[in-house]
């Protein structure tokens, strides 16, 4: 049998692709019951990503949420083209393929009996890397919420900086970390979640400030990727290494939070902070 | 050959003509003076990459090179409180000619006992701990706080995650944005990355005319997205990392001039511009009511960025 008969046949086996393996359990699970689940393992409980809409559903009261500053877009401040494309075809590829203009959601709903500003990131846009956009919504989401005497709520997903708008996205740390600190001394609580993964830049800024910083199970979290230690030190990683559980035995994360009972506690926390 | 084997070249004839005219009594005043407008021009066209390269040069002074220039009082204060001294970060109460401040730097050594000493200039946490601790120190008595950053990052190890690394940049970020006395940050040679960032807040920013300052390596920009660490020429360029890119980004406030060849080649020169600038500006902030001062560098942070909205 040639090469492209045998991948035909094996698709024709998967239609429309509706199960996804569990890359810790191996169970074959079907993809819609997978996300009823909010994208938990109903065998294992293995964490898959969450898209915005799946955050949404699951966190916000129907109807409640109200989008802010949805059409901040970016541009190419260094004309910046790498080995393979301009990063301004990179960034259309990406706005076409999640449909979002950027790789953060920000706005304010309810969760439960309180009002709340959130900032819900995309890992599936650019790798949700910080560029200006980003940094730029993450600062008026606190500024927002300084105005209206709102808590803020982040679920951080990102892979760090983005290259590709050179030192504008390094300063972004220093934008955020200093609207924080605003809403911060406004008396304000801020819920830092980091999910797979939380590294470099904004693991090393707006997501490393919470009053709260809350961890799921067996993410990815640290400031230097795992490959880039590696190289370094010239050594294998211990085993569990930068996962959620390794940061909250080192003292710098307050809990790990199932994101099955997810909701529930930040219910209690709004409650009572609020 | 390169620009700067260039310049090199150009300076031997420099010295040349020099000894000449003291040996032979010849007049080379003219000749020195066209040399001199030549090895400016080449300056002028230095890219990115040939910055890269001068700031890591072998003979370029670091932090502690300058502080006996700049200060007439330096002592040193150590230790973060909580784990150790970090020896990649040096802070101390110094006098600037009859102004009283605090100062932080990094440090990434010089011959290669004291570049493992300094473990390259590349901080732990506790590193960020400390400058924490000593910022504070500097707010409680009212002094003004200077920065200098020669970092190529912030370490990457176990032992720095395990410590958190990422808390300890975080909250010095945070630190900065709002503590209640002048700062001003200078970046002396390679700016990396977030663990330069981490003493990079301040009220006014000057560079050295052949420093860098990146969000990544140009050799991490390179591995990553041209899949090749030996296109860090390539990626050093794309990434527009040089002093004169940056102040057109109007992100940094001032450039300061080197001598031809670089700041090791008259070192006193140097150091001598950098002084007189940190205290032109230093002078101006001290008058700066403390409120206006945290609007005015609020202000500055907020505008960091390029984006449109429609």
């Amino acid at each position: 049998m040639t090469a492209w008969l045998k991948k035909s046949i094996l698709k024709k086996k998967e239609p429309d692709n509706q199960w996804i393996k569990c890359p810790d359990c191996a169970e074959i699970l079907y993809k819609n019951l997978l996300i009823d689940n909010i994208n938990v393992c109903t065998r294992c409980g293995h964490h898959f990503r969450l898209s915005p809409d799946g955050w949404l559903g699951y966190l916000v009261n129907r109807g409640t949420f109200k989008e802010i500053n949805e059409n901040i877009q970016s541009v190419d401040p260094l004309d910046f083209s790498d080995a393979k494309e301009r990063y301004v075809d990179k960034l259309n590829r990406s706005m076409k393929k999640t449909g979002m203009k950027s790789a953060i959601i920000t706005g304010v709903g309810k969760i439960g009996k309180q009002k709340a500003c959130l900032g819900i990131m995309n890992f599936a846009f650019l790798g949700g890397s910080m560029g200006s956009v980003l940094g730029e919504k993450v600062a008026r989401l606190f500024e927002h919420a300084i105005e209206l005497s709102l808590p803020v709520i982040l679920i951080s997903a990102s892979g760090g900086a983005r290259m590709h708008e050179g030192i504008y996205s390094l300063l972004q740390m220093a934008k955020t970390s200093a609207a924080i600190r605003k809403h911060s001394e406004a008396g304000q609580l801020y819920i830092s979640i980091m999910t797979d993964p939380t590294t470099g830049g904004v693991s090393a800024s707006f997501s490393a400030l919470g009053d709260i910083m809350i961890g799921e199970p067996g993410a990815l979290i640290g400031f230097a990727g795992p490959r880039v230690i590696e190289q370094t030190i010239k050594q294998k990683l211990p085993p569990k290494f930068q996962t959620a559980e390794f940061l909250y035995d080192h003292g710098m994360l307050d809990m790990i939070v199932n994101r099955k009972e997810l909701k529930s506690i930040l219910i209690e926390l709004l409650t009572f902070f609020g | 050959m390169s620009v700067w084997e260039k310049i090199e070249e150009l300076e031997k004839q420099i010295d040349k003509f020099k000894s000449l005219s003291v040996e032979e009594h010849i007049e080379v005043d003219e000749v020195i003076v066209i040399l001199k407008e030549k090895i400016n021009d080449l300056h002028k066209n230095l890219t990115s990459w040939d910055r890269t390269r001068m700031a890591r040069h072998i003979d370029r002074p670091k932090f502690l090179d300058y502080v006996p220039k700049l200060f007439n009082y330096f002592q040193e204060i150590g230790g973060d409180r909580k784990f150790k001294n970090d020896n990649a970060i040096i802070c101390g109460l110094a006098s600037l000619d009859k102004r009283k401040v605090v100062v932080i730097g990094q440090e990434k050594g010089k011959d290669t006992s004291d570049k493992i000493y300094r473990n390259f200039g590349m901080s732990h946490p506790e590193g960020y701990w400390k400058t924490i601790r000593v910022m504070k120190l500097a707010e409680k008595f009212g002094l003004p706080l200077l920065l200098f950053v020669d970092t190529p990052g912030a370490y990457p190890g176990i032992g720095a995650e395990e410590r958190g690394q990422l808390v300890a940049i975080a909250e010095n970020l945070y630190e900065l944005s709002g503590i209640r006395i002048p700062i001003i940050v200078t970046i002396l040679g390679e700016g990396g990355s977030g663990g330069a960032l981490a003493l990079g807040v301040g009220d006014r920013l000057l560079m050295m005319e052949n420093a860098i300052y990146s969000v990544i390596s140009p050799e991490g920009c390179a591995a990553i997205l041209w899949r090749d660490a030996s296109k860090a020429e390539q990626a050093a360029n794309a990434l527009k990392i040089s002093a004169f890119d940056l102040k057109e980004f109007g992100i940094i406030h001032e450039i300061i001039q080197e001598p031809g060849g670089g700041a090791h080649k008259d070192f006193n020169a140097a150091a001598d511009k950098l002084k007189k600038s940190i205290k032109n500006s230093l002078n101006k902030l001290v008058k700066v009511p403390i409120d206006e001062l945290l609007d005015q560098r609020y202000n500055m942070l907020r505008k960091f960025g390029v984006f449109k909205e429609k």
